[in-house]
């Protein structure tokens, strides 16, 4: 009885949620409804007892992907005026394809039902006496592997390409290198000049770094090449 | 009585009491953290820290308290109203719920759950909203510069956290806390584990956004960060909530590397002090751990921050994490799955 | 060898273990600060602190009203109006010390011919109100009288040196 008014609480904050997103106007109260939608489909997992599920669902889409669109949304600097300019003249179009959709999916729904024999239908029926995290683990990593690889790998071009893309580096940006940094000891840096009452230092430079330190490429043409450009401060 | 613990409404009454049990001694550990902070900075600096209130300035917490909730909570004319006052309930809450699954003793939690070590990853990992909603709803720029800081900070620092943890869960064998500990019968997984547990503690430094990774703090930079217009209440809920999870994660460290409540090697001498008190015990040293940190390094630069997250511990701990699964496989030590 | 020693050396987190070993020594240290309320600092006898306007020790009062201190005040924090009194000497009817202007240079307590005005060793008078810092003249005189035996023993001290 209770698993059951639990389960219609959730999913009614969850479809309500949903529709908030959508509805909502401002996007970052979109995206705070689409967490607590991530919540209640979560609990609704926690009910069909798939515990481990849920929590990577909570870790992976609330704990990282949401708080990365958040992230953006934030960011975002929306002109809403801008943005609702056309509604009247797209209003027909729209609308139109909008219905067309829509009774699309009522003529493909209304015929659905599910198999009789569904539930002994399923390509990995669960095993007695083990538990869900261990049966996941024994289905993506022993039996789909080949599979789970290979989504690895897509995402993995998938990474590589965005950062193909983005990277823009002009070799004009100068570096940290902790490891110089910390290497470099008191001998490399110091001199001690014994100096004669009254006759100074002979040279100036005799402060700097004896030994000679290679000068990141490109360096010595930002100075004068792209002295315009702003990327001068750091010299 | 007995039976009547097993009907709806003694189980929810049990929970509640149990709740209670944790949550009091745990606020009152939080209040004496902070004075505990304060006089260990004290003695680092050479200074006294407060002494004046009470004994030893041992009311410091709750004159701190009082004067908390005395004063008048400030809602800024563009802020968003109710995510401002939402974001430091949402923090605190967090720091609390976490605690449902802390085993104090064998079998001494509320919630022995299978994946706990999950729900503790999956709660704190969700720490980073309060920051974030409270950064965007003071309309404020050090806020919400506050709030970008920590936000990538965090999520940086999960994805380490995360392998260090399965590198537990795969000595362990199962996502149960009593079980994590139990496994540490025979030595605690800090001797063999030692640089994941180095690199755990300095992760759960960044994820609570302590010194030296408090950026999103960042006093001399961003005069406080995401809560620079916070008063009274709401910037007291913001405070028992970082020093609460200050307590979690300590709490988490001793689970998962210093045995919990478990005596050192099992010694006889050793095991006739009860769990509950090697439990406090432990987490009470991480947690000095923690202040010490905070008196001895100065706050990493923001790429720093960045670069010490990605290129130094999410390779160090995968490769650790790939070396540790290797040598059990080999070995044949790899536990058994139940 | 010498990159191998470098490497071990900052996987083993040497340096950082150096500071927090550091740290820990501190924490036995001798603190380096006092109690305050209950311990004080040991003040030189040149400490400019708190006004006062002294007496002879026949009680009449120093000040001839020869307004120096106030000419020389750099804040224009003293106010002084005088008159004859009965027996036709030169006295004070006001003597007043804006307490809040005053930047305690001590150019006042150079500039009097007869020691009356003098900062003394008390650093101790916070008020609750502003009004309170505005003292007059019966205020300074009472302060006057209160620290005289320390006022007097600190001019004697700081005499060789004038």
């Amino acid at each position: 009885m209770i698993a059951a008014l639990a389960f219609y609480v959730f999913a009614a904050i969850l479809l309500v949620s949903a529709g908030m997103v959508v509805s909502a106007r401002n996007p970052v109260h979109s995206v705070l409804f689409l967490i607590l939608a991530f919540f209640n489909a979560a609990a609704l997992f926690l009910l069909a007892g798939a515990e481990f599920l849920a929590m990577i669902l909570v870790i992976v889409y609330v704990g990282a992907v949401a708080v990365l669109f958040l992230f953006v949304v934030m960011m975002l600097d929306i002109n809403f005026a801008q943005l609702r300019e056309g509604f009247q003249r797209y209003l027909p179009v729209g609308a139109t394809i909008g219905v067309v959709l829509l009774a699309e999916l009522v003529v493909v729904l209304g015929g659905w039902r599910f198999a009789p024999e569904a539930t002994s239908l399923r390509f990995a029926p669960t095993q007695a006496g083990l538990h869900n995290t261990a049966q996941l683990g024994r289905l993506i990593y022993t039996d789909y592997i080949l599979l789970f690889q290979a989504s690895g790998l897509i995402l993995l071009v998938a990474m590589i390409g965005a950062i193909v893309l983005t990277l823009r580096d002009k070799g004009a940006s100068r570096r940290q290198s902790i490891a110089r940094q910390v290497a470099r000891g008191p001998a490399d840096t110091l001199v001690m000049v014994d100096v004669r009452s009254g006759a100074g230092v002979g040279e100036i430079g005799i402060l700097r770094p004896l030994v000679d330190e290679p000068e990141p490429a490109g360096d010595a043409h930002a100075g004068h090449d792209h002295a315009g450009h702003g990327h001068g401060g750091h010299h | 009585m007995h039976a009547f613990l097993q009907t709806p409404l003694g189980v929810v009454i049990l929970t509640l009491a149990e709740a209670l049990a944790l949550l009091v001694p745990l606020l009152m550990g939080v209040a004496y953290l902070t004075y505990a902070e304060r006089k260990v900075l004290a003695a680092i600096q050479m200074r006294r820290g407060p002494n004046v209130v009470g004994p030893f300035g041992l009311f410091q917490p709750f004159a701190d308290a009082i004067k908390m909730v005395m004063k008048e909570t400030i809602i800024p004319t563009g802020a968003n109203r109710l995510l401002f006052l939402m974001a430091p309930m949402l923090t605190f809450a967090l720091a609390m719920i976490a605690w449902a699954v802390i085993p104090v003793n064998d079998g001494w939690a509320i919630a022995n759950i299978n994946v706990g070590v999950l729900y503790l990853f999956a709660i704190s990992s969700l720490g980073v909203y309060g920051v974030i909603i409270a950064g965007w709803a003071s309309n404020s720029k050090y806020a919400f510069l506050g709030a970008l800081r920590s936000a990538a900070q965090m999520v940086s620092y999960e994805v380490s956290m995360g392998f260090i943890m399965v590198t537990v869960l795969i000595c362990v064998g199962s996502l149960n806390l009593n079980d994590i500990v139990m496994a540490q019968r025979t030595v605690w997984f800090c001797v063999p584990l030692f640089p994941m547990f180095i690199m755990f503690f300095i992760s759960t430094l960044a994820e609570t956004n302590r010194s030296p990774f408090d950026l999103p703090e960042g006093e001399s930079e961003i005069v406080a960060g995401f809560f620079v217009e916070y008063s009274a209440m709401s910037f007291a809920l913001f405070f028992l909530g970082e020093y609460a999870n200050m307590i979690l994660m300590s709490a988490m460290t001793t689970i998962l590397f210093l045995g919990g409540w478990l005596a050192p090697f099992g010694l006889e001498p050793f095991t006739w002090i009860p769990g509950p008190i090697w439990f406090i015990a432990k987490v009470m040293v991480v947690l000095f751990g923690f202040l010490w940190v905070r008196a001895t390094f100065p706050r990493y630069r923001y790429d720093q921050l960045m670069r010490l997250g990605w290129k130094v511990f999410l390779p160090l701990s995968l490769g650790y994490l790939v070396l540790v699964a290797g040598v059990l496989l080999v070995m044949g030590w790899l536990p058994h799955v139940a | 060898m010498a990159f191998l020693d470098r490497t071990a050396r900052s996987l083993l987190l040497g340096e950082l273990a150096g500071g927090m070993a550091l740290t820990l020594k501190y924490i036995f240290k001798r603190k380096a600060t006092i109690n305050y309320p209950y311990e004080k600092g040991p003040i030189s006898p040149r400490f400019k602190g708190e006004h006062a306007l002294r007496r002879y020790p026949n009680g009449e009062e120093r000040c001839i009203a020869c307004k120096l201190c106030e000419a020389v005040c750099p804040a224009q924090a003293i106010t002084i109006e005088a008159e004859p009194r009965e027996d036709g000497s030169r006295r004070t009817t006001r003597y007043d010390i804006d307490m809040t202007k005053c930047i305690y240079c001590g150019l006042c307590e150079e500039a009097c011919p007869v020691d009356a005005i003098v900062e003394g060793p008390n650093f101790e008078f916070a008020t609750e109100t502003r009004e309170e810092l505005l003292y007059n003249k019966d205020r300074l005189l009472a302060n006057g009288d209160r620290w005289e035996p320390e006022l007097a023993r600190r001019l004697e001290l700081d005499a060789p040196y004038r």
